[in-house]
């Protein structure tokens, strides 16, 4: 591991004050301390951030906010988010350990870095780690890479199961830098590779995520996360569902939609949630809705089951949001 | 458990998380793994990595300070500095549960925990868990049970197995299946896990 100084700030001021190139915030550790025993990520310094006062779920009319160091495990475990957030509940609980859980904060799971295997070895060439030196997986071992959102510099899968849900709700995140607060909405502040995959999203260096507000949707409370993988448990998705619908009675009057697994970032298909809304529910109307949901994917030599694997999963998550009791 | 590289709390007269001056930080960092040592060595920022940062810690009930390498984890502060073995290392990488230990009564893999984060914290370790010579009812269930063949992941499997009960997570077998998922066994152990699990959640209730 490189070397680095450390310091534990107790203010944002002060941690603003010390951030910028070079720097890394750490908070849970679960990306950062991995990637720098790999030395893929190498910071000269390390701000511990877990003092910061960026902690505290609650409600208000504007939505649910959620601090950048709340524990996913206790987000998931929140009553209000448990109720009428089904959808981010699940999608914590499905993903990674217990253990991991516990340690991972809200900040840390938006900014993850990917799984693709190139990018965590440094002795591969990887756009994404090591700008201009190419792309190994283009030819490589590119199962579970993304046939959404690509370019010819990078095919790398979002892996948070959590931004597929905060995506579908309109998530919105705040930042703050020495220059100021400002906020964004998710989908906006992730960034697709295009010539420079290095660049994930709209953070600029030295800015922190101090939380996150889920717009007041009362029909959330009808929403899902289902996630497909190659094992049962405690591994990322292959591909994966977040879903909310509006009903009334059997008719499907707005809907909510996003995929994991599929894109360079979390993916929102507007273009379903259109072909949704009206419908009565049905597989064979689900069916129609998704037919145009994996429209410009592009495969590769071992991902081309993909867009029958988007479409599939979407169908199951809605008819299994359609047909539970409730 | 060596004396020469861990401060006694008693007698340390060190503030908390004092970075020390290079000369004290030069003879405690001596004895860091060898990993870290080389990456010492081989690094041109050598003055850098020289930085120590000072570690008050309750770890099984008794305070210890240690004075670590920024870069360190509480899993080799554990092994190397204070001698707890009984937690192991399997991947190093989060990825197998083989580490895990609760912090402030939570699990966490101490692996990709970083001991400087641990200032002003409790650990418990297996090592923590029986009282005196009487065992933890998790580890009577695992013996009874036989919920180990080479025992490399037990220790990991037995401190989230008493997390994963005192969460509430151990209703059925299917529950206990979900939430010990992070705690890989290579001898494939888990049915024998599942009923020592439900074994001692009786007892522990
Ligand atoms: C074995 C394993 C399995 C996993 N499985 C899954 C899974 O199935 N699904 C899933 O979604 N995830 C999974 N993960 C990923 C895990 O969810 C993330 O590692 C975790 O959420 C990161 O959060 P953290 O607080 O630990 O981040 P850290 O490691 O502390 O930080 C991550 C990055 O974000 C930066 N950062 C952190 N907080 C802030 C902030 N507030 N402002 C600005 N920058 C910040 C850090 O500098 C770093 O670059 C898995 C991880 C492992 C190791
Ligand atoms: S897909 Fe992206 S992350 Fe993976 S090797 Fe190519 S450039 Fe690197
Ligand atoms: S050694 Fe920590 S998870 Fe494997
Ligand atoms: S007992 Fe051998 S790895 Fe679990």
């Amino acid at each position: 591991m490189h070397p680095y100084t450390f310091s534990q700030p107790r203010s944002v001021r002060d941690a603003l004050s010390t951030a910028g190139p070079g720097a890394a915030f750490l908070a849970g550790g679960t990306t950062l301390v991995d990637l720098m025993k790999l030395d893929v990520m190498t910071p000269g310094h390390v701000l511990d951030i877990n003092r910061l006062p960026l902690r505290g779920i609650r409600r208000d009319r504007d939505g649910l906010h959620i601090g950048a160091l709340d524990r996913m495990s206790d987000v998931a475990a929140h009553r209000t988010v448990r109720e009428s957030y089904p959808v981010i509940s699940q999608a914590l609980e499905l993903s990674a350990s217990g253990q991991l859980r516990n340690m991972a904060s809200i900040g840390g799971n938006l900014l993850q870095r990917t799984r693709c295997g190139y990018f965590r070895d440094v002795t591969t060439p990887c756009n994404k780690r090591t700008p201009g030196s190419g792309c190994s997986a283009l030819n490589g071992v590119n199962r579970n890479h993304a046939i959404l959102g690509t370019s010819d510099a990078c095919i790398a899968t979002h892996p948070s199961d959590l931004a597929v849900a905060l995506v579908a709700l309109s998530t919105e995140v705040h930042l703050a830098s020495t220059q100021g607060v400002r906020t964004v909405l998710l989908d906006r502040f992730y960034e697709v590779p295009g010539n420079t995959p290095h660049l994930e999203n709209v953070l600029r260096p030295g800015e922190l995520i101090t939380g996150i507000t889920v717009p007041h949707l009362p029909w959330a409370a009808k929403s899902l996360y289902l996630k497909i993988r190659d094992r049962q448990s405690y591994e990322f998705a292959l591909s994966s569902a977040a879903v909310a619908l509006e009903m009334s009675g059997r008719t499907i009057k707005q809907a909510r939609v996003a995929v994991g697994g599929m894109g360079t970032k979390p993916w929102r298909l507007t273009n379903v949630e259109k072909a949704l809304a009206g419908r009565r529910a049905g597989e064979a109307a689900f069916e129609a809705a998704v037919e145009n949901a994996a429209d410009g994917a592009r495969t590769r030599a071992l991902n081309g089951f993909k867009p029958a694997l988007l479409r599939r999963t979407l169908v199951r998550a809605l008819t299994a949001l359609t047909t539970e009791s409730r | 458990m060596s004396s020469n590289d861990e401060v006694n709390d008693g007698q340390s007269g060190l503030s908390r998380r004092t970075v020390l001056g290079s000369t004290v930080a030069v003879a405690v960092a001596a004895p860091l793994v060898a990993g870290v040592a080389e990456a010492t060595a081989s690094s041109s920022a050598v003055a850098a990595a020289a930085e120590t940062v000072s570690v008050r810690v309750k770890v099984n009930g008794t305070m210890r300070t240690v004075v670590v390498d920024p870069r360190v984890t509480l899993l080799d502060t554990l092994r190397e500095r204070l001698g707890l073995t009984g937690t192991k290392k399997g991947c190093d990488r989060g990825q197998c549960g083989a580490c895990t230990v609760h912090v402030d009564g939570e699990r966490v893999l101490s692996c990709l925990t970083l001991a400087a984060t641990t200032d002003q914290r409790e650990v418990t370790t297996i090592e923590g868990l029986a009282n005196g010579d009487r065992l933890h009812p998790m580890q009577q269930a695992f013996i009874e049970r036989d919920g180990l063949q080479c025992g490399f992941c037990t220790s990991g499997q037995i401190m989230s197995a008493v997390a994963v009960v005192e969460e509430g997570r151990a209703h059925s077998d299917n529950e206990i299946k979900e939430s010990m998922s992070g705690n890989i066994c290579r001898c494939s152990c888990y049915p024998a896990i599942v009923e020592a699990i439900k074994d001692a959640q009786k007892v522990m209730r």
